[in-house]
Parts: structure tokens; C-alpha cells; sequence
């Protein structure tokens, strides 16, 4: 009996050293900055950017020489600046430039095919088959996925009107 | 006695902004002709905006239903007069962006009618507590001090809170206005009456009436008021006169001064047994229990240096401001800017064709002499602000983390409990606009919330759609194995069958 406990204890033993030293010398740094990276960007995996999404992006950018960053359409300029404040290199031009914007489906056009249900990253339209579909703006990521499959273009982004209630102050302006 | 202080104790900090008062203190409430058009926004309320409940073309008494209240913190809102709906838009309203909201417009026919069905109660402190607070709420009473929150949920404490203090806020501590000084002057008996009536909706037996000392008429006819009700109630009402001091009228700061309580911060007055209401909300109560009027007009005191016939008005909800400015006799040459609320917390109007809310106590006209326009330097350190704080928050480093967009640091310095009152910019040698940092920074720390839930929104709708996709992958898989399954059991059976009885054919397809 004490013989097994012991045989199996001290190999247990030394297994978890084993194991505890290789652990530690043989530990694989990963790429904290990829990490940074996703943090900022906003998590759709629209695939929008042309990798698979945002994770791949941020490695694409961290570690595979990625020089454009500013293929984020749902993140914008204000995410696209926050990658160049982060990595210290200089804001590129983007085309998106005029707020905040959501697809928006013109329903008198729409044919119900459902392509662009299937393609939508966040489950944002609604509809079925052969009935006109709708996109519910407050889930929308305005990551312009659906656009191109739709077969008839009629998929548009609009711009978010503000409100009085999205309406925030502007900073003070230093008058000297 | 109770919770009230012996001996009246004094908030931190605090300012005194010249008064301004003699410019319409002398002026009698008078009604307002009709205009032609009322302009009525559908959210003058703390809370959710109410919902349409008329269509244009409809017809409307005056004190019908527009908009009905949406959930838990909101408020009606009635048609002022008696008229035609001749629009449902969205219409520039008081607000700081300028921007519209949406509005029902109202064409009056001139008779300006009361619904006949709307009837009072005769003896309100025979209902039952929740009654009383059910007709306020219908009524669309919200507290006329400029919060606008809605009363009803101030009259219906919860179950194991125990309110120990009704305070009426009569203070009207914000320079130039003075229709509270005048209700008080004219209708000290409807304000006892609303007394009463919160005062049983509450089940309460004390109340202190506060008026800063500036206002002696006031004063003098609320203490006969409550003298001559004195007998006839066990309640204890009593005036309290307080010396004169900004931000007095701010509900945590007249709380402490009467009762030497705090409310702590993220807390309620309830909280500290003790319940706000402006006094002419007391008013708005009385008119919606004793007569059945929904909250449909307000007194709003025209003022200032460039207004031609300072007066004191009750206004219709939803006049315009430019009808208010015509019927006193128009602006002067020198006119800086036109001013919805006091001058220390309004707001300057970008256009004067909104409408006058619930919440709207005073229309400024101000001269260039009276308002002005400094540029901002450099902070000079020098602590008046925080000298002036009435929460004694540190106003100079939170306008520096909103410079800065330090936006953690500003939260973490309690930008939240600055009730804005200005008192800071008020003393700033430096000219910095420091209010306007903190509405920045709250805004920004707003919209920054709003972001993280839509991004934390967007992470949950991904991930449930990968579930989802996985899901239905892997039902098609098993609906797949399932018909393999079927067909290899059908085969197999019906090689069997063929085994056992090579003959039956009509066998074979009656077990398939």
C-alpha cells in the first residue's frame, strides 16, 4: 500500500516539476500588442478589412507588416487614430469620414432573397423569404457586409441623424 | 422638533450673484391672450418621453390627453387649450443643441374650453394616499423649480422608507426670477392647500415652507396663511426664512441647511427621511386634485434689462417665447441674448421660436452689460472655485481632466454629483468656462457608455450567431446521419424480408 502511494506520489511529483519547469523555460511570449490592438477594434469580424476578421486583422497589423490602418469601416476614423496613436505612426486617409452610419434597406425594392440575412455578423436584418427585410438600426455595425450580395442594390448606408438625445457638448474653444 | 435643525446650519461654499429682483418683483401675474399657435413638445419631463396619443385633424378640450407617460419615470402631457391638432412634427425646442424634438401643434378656437368631464375631488384628504398620487400622475405634474421630475413618483415613497419631512422649496435662490415670490404673494391659500394634499399623500405631519429672507411680501403672506390654517389641521407647517445664499434653492443644499443632514452622494433625499417639492408644484398638485386641471400652463417671470415691460405671466405650455417678448413690448436695441431659465443655470436661446415647457421658470432678455463673454486663460490655481463648491467637488482639476479627455479621472473625481449650478465659473478669475467642461465630460462619459454597451451588444449578437450557425450545422449533420440510418435499416429490413419469405412481396411493403 505504501509503496504505491509513494511510487505515485513522487512521480506525480516529479511530472508537475517537469512540467512546471518546461513551463516557464520554454514559455512562448504572445504578441501583446496584437491584444492592444483588439481591444480597439470593435469585435464584428465583418471581414469588411479583407482578413477574417478582427483578431486577424490586429495580427495582420502587429506581425505580418499590415501598413493600412485604416481598413476598419465600422471603427472609422476615430478607431483608425487610435491604432496610429498606438503604434506611432501618422492617421491615414479614410473614405467613411461623415459620422456614425447604419445600412438602411429600401423596402419597396427588396425582392426577400435573404442574402443579406445570411451574411449579417450580428443577426441586425430581419425578414424571410420573398417578404421585404429590415435592418434594426440599433444592432447595426455598419459594417457593409450586406451591401454586395444584395442583388438588386437595394442596401444603402445612411447617416444617423443626432438627436437631442445622442447631441453631446462640444469642448470649449480657448478664446485668447 | 424631529429632524428639523434648532438652529438653520450653512451648506459649503456658495456665491452671491447680484439679485435683479427689483425688476419684476412689483409685477402681478397676469394672463397671456391665446397666441395663435402652441407649439407643445411631447418630453418636457425628467424621465422617458411620452408617447403620442392624438392624430392631426383631431379636435381637443383643453386638459385632454396628448401624450400618454412611457414606463415607470415619465410624464403626460395635456393640450394646453381647446383647438385642432394641425400638426404632429418636430419642432426646434429650448435645448442646447438647438436642434427639434417632436411636437404636437396646436391651432386654438378661441374658447379656450376645460374638457367637462374633468372634475375635481372635494375633499382630497378622504382619498386613499395612492389615489392622490394617481391623479397628480395623470395630471402630468412635474416639479416646476426647472428638475421637471415627475412629482407623483415624490409622492409615493417606498414602502420601507419613512418620510419624516415634507420641504417646500420656495427659495427661488437664481437671480432676476420672481413667479415664485409672487404666487406666494397671491395664492398663499392654494399653495397650504397642495401643502395639505402632498402632506397626506406622503402620511406626513411636518413641513417647512423655506424663502430666502430677499423676499419679505412673500414671507409675510405665507406665515398668515399658515396661521389662519394652523386650527384646523394636526399637520405642522411652518415658514422658515433663510438668509439670502446661491445655490440655496438646489434641493440637497436647502436640505442641509434646515435639516444640518447631507444626502449622501448617489443618494436620495428619501433616503434621509426628507421629501422636495418647488412650491408651485404644491400648486400644480392642488389644481389637479381639487379641480381635475392637468399641468397646462406655468408662471414664467419676463425679465431683464432688455425687455421692454419686465412682467410676470401665466403662460399656456407651448407659447412661443417670441409671443411672450411681443406681448411685453418687445426687446430693447442693446439685446446680448435671450436666456430660458435663471441666469446662472438657463440656457441661451439660439432661436426664440421654441416654446415655453413645464420646466421653463424665466424668460431673460440681457444687455451686453449684464451678460458677458470673457476669454478663458490659463487656470491660475488659486482655489476660489473650490472655496465656492457647494458639493466640495474640486472644480478646477475635474474642467482639467475634461480638457485633457482624462475621461476615468474625471468620473473618479465625481463629476456626477456637480449639479452644474455655475457657482465656480461664477468666482473663476480666469474666466474658465468650467460648467461647460463638466456638461462636456458628462456627455462624453455618456455617449462612452452608450459605446461600450453597443460594442458589448455587438460581441453577444456574434457570438449567438456562431452558436446558432453551429447549431443548425450540426442538426443538418444529424438529420443526415438520421435518413443514412433510415435508408441502411430500410435496406437491411427489406433484405431480411426478402431472406425470410422471398415469395411475400406484399409483406416486404407493408413493414416498409
Amino acid at each position: 500500500m505504501i509503496e504505491a502511494v509513494l511510487s505515485m506520489g513522487g512521480l506525480a511529483l516529479a511530472a508537475g516539476l517537469g512540467l512546471g519547469f518546461a513551463a516557464k523555460k520554454f514559455h512562448v511570449e504572445g504578441n501583446p500588442q496584437v491584444d492592444n490592438l483588439t481591444a480597439l477594434l470593435p469585435a464584428t469580424n465583418c471581414g469588411n478589412c479583407g482578413f477574417p476578421g478582427c483578431r486577424p486583422y490586429a495580427e495582420a497589423i502587429a506581425e505580418q507588416g499590415e501598413t493600412n490602418i485604416g481598413l476598419c469601416a465600422p471603427g472609422g476614423v476615430e478607431v483608425m487614430e487610435k491604432i496610429a496613436a498606438l503604434l506611432g505612426v501618422e492617421p491615414v486617409e479614410m473614405e467613411v469620414d461623415t459620422g456614425p452610419k447604419v445600412a438602411f434597406v429600401r423596402e419597396e425594392d427588396c425582392i426577400g432573397c435573404t442574402a443579406c440575412i445570411k451574411v449579417c455578423p450580428v443577426d441586425a436584418i430581419i425578414g424571410a423569404n420573398k417578404q421585404s427585410h429590415t435592418v434594426v438600426a440599433e444592432m447595426c455595425t455598419a459594417c457593409k457586409a450586406c451591401i454586395e450580395p444584395c442583388p438588386v442594390d437595394c442596401i444603402e448606408m445612411v447617416a444617423v441623424p443626432t438627436t437631442v438625445y445622442s447631441w453631446t457638448w462640444n469642448k470649449p474653444e480657448v478664446l485668447h | 422638533m424631529g429632524i428639523v435643525a434648532s438652529v438653520l446650519k450653512k451648506f459649503h461654499g456658495g456665491v452671491h450673484p447680484p439679485g435683479h429682483k427689483d425688476l419684476s418683483e412689483h409685477c402681478a401675474i397676469e394672463p397671456m391672450p391665446l397666441p395663435k399657435r402652441l407649439v407643445v413638445p411631447f418630453h418636457q419631463h425628467l424621465g422617458a418621453p411620452s408617447e403620442p396619443v392624438v392624430k392631426v385633424g383631431d379636435t381637443v378640450f383643453k386638459g385632454d390627453l396628448l401624450g400618454g407617460a412611457a414606463g415607470g419615470i415619465s410624464a403626460t402631457v395635456h393640450a394646453p387649450t381647446s383647438g385642432t391638432i394641425v400638426a404632429i412634427e418636430e419642432h426646434v425646442v429650448g435645448h442646447p443643441s438647438g436642434l427639434t424634438m417632436l411636437c404636437a401643434i396646436i391651432e386654438p378656437d378661441g374658447k379656450d374650453q376645460w374638457n367637462p368631464q374633468l372634475k375635481g375631488v372635494d375633499n382630497p384628504l378622504s382619498l386613499e394616499p395612492v389615489a392622490v398620487r394617481d391623479l397628480v400622475k395623470n395630471a402630468g405634474v412635474v416639479g416646476l423649480g426647472g428638475a421637471t421630475f415627475p412629482s407623483f413618483v415624490k409622492l409615493s415613497p417606498p414602502r420601507d422608507k419613512v418620510v419624516d419631512l415634507l420641504l417646500i422649496n420656495a427659495v427661488e435662490c437664481e437671480p432676476y426670477l420672481t413667479c415664485d415670490a409672487r404666487l406666494m404673494e397671491e395664492r398663499p391659500k392654494d399653495v397650504i392647500e397642495g401643502i395639505r394634499i402632498m402632506l397626506h399623500a406622503l402620511q406626513t405631519k411636518e413641513c417647512v415652507i423655506g424663502i430666502e429672507d430677499n423676499k419679505p411680501k412673500a414671507i409675510a403672506a405665507m406665515q398668515n396663511a399658515v396661521a389662519a390654517e394652523a386650527s384646523q389641521s394636526a399637520a405642522a407647517i411652518r415658514v422658515v426664512v433663510l438668509p439670502v445664499m446661491y445655490p440655496q434653492g438646489s434641493e440637497k443644499q436647502l436640505i442641509e441647511v434646515v435639516t444640518g443632514r447631507q444626502v449622501p452622494s448617489r443618494k436620495l433625499p428619501i433616503d434621509i427621511g426628507v421629501i422636495v417639492h418647488n412650491v408651485a408644484t404644491a400648486v400644480a398638485v392642488r389644481d389637479a386634485v381639487c379641480f381635475g386641471h392637468p399641468l397646462v400652463s406655468r408662471i414664467v417671470t419676463v425679465t431683464g434689462k432688455g425687455i421692454n415691460r419686465p412682467a410676470n405671466i401665466e403662460v399656456l405650455i407651448g407659447t412661443q417665447v417670441d409671443d411672450i417678448i411681443a406681448h411685453c413690448g418687445g426687446l430693447k436695441p442693446d439685446i446680448h441674448k435671450v436666456v430660458m431659465g435663471g441666469p446662472m443655470m438657463g440656457l441661451a436661446l439660439h432661436q426664440t421660436n421654441v416654446p415655453v415647457v413645464k420646466g421653463c421658470s424665466g424668460i431673460l432678455a440681457l444687455t451686453r452689460g449684464e451678460s458677458s463673454e470673457k476669454p478663458e486663460h490659463s487656470c491660475i490655481r488659486c482655489g476660489s472655485c473650490v472655496n465656492a463648491c457647494p458639493i466640495q467637488l474640486v472644480p478646477c482639476s475635474m474642467a482639467w481632466f475634461a480638457k485633457t479627455e482624462q475621461l476615468d479621472q474625471l468620473s473618479k473625481a465625481d463629476l456626477f454629483d456637480c449639479i452644474e449650478c455655475g457657482s465656480c465659473a461664477y468666482v473663476c478669475p480666469a474666466n474658465v468656462p468650467l460648467v461647460h467642461y463638466f456638461r462636456y465630460g458628462k456627455l462624453a462619459l455618456q455617449s462612452k457608455d452608450r459605446e461600450e454597451k453597443k460594442r458589448e451588444l455587438t460581441i453577444q449578437r456574434s457570438k449567438l450567431r456562431e452558436e446558432r450557425l453551429a447549431r443548425e450545422k450540426e442538426e443538418k449533420e444529424r438529420k443526415k446521419e438520421e435518413m443514412k440510418a433510415k435508408m441502411a435499416a430500410k435496406k437491411k429490413s427489406g433484405k431480411e424480408a426478402d431472406k425470410q419469405n422471398p415469395a411475400a412481396e406484399s409483406g416486404n411493403e407493408a413493414q416498409a
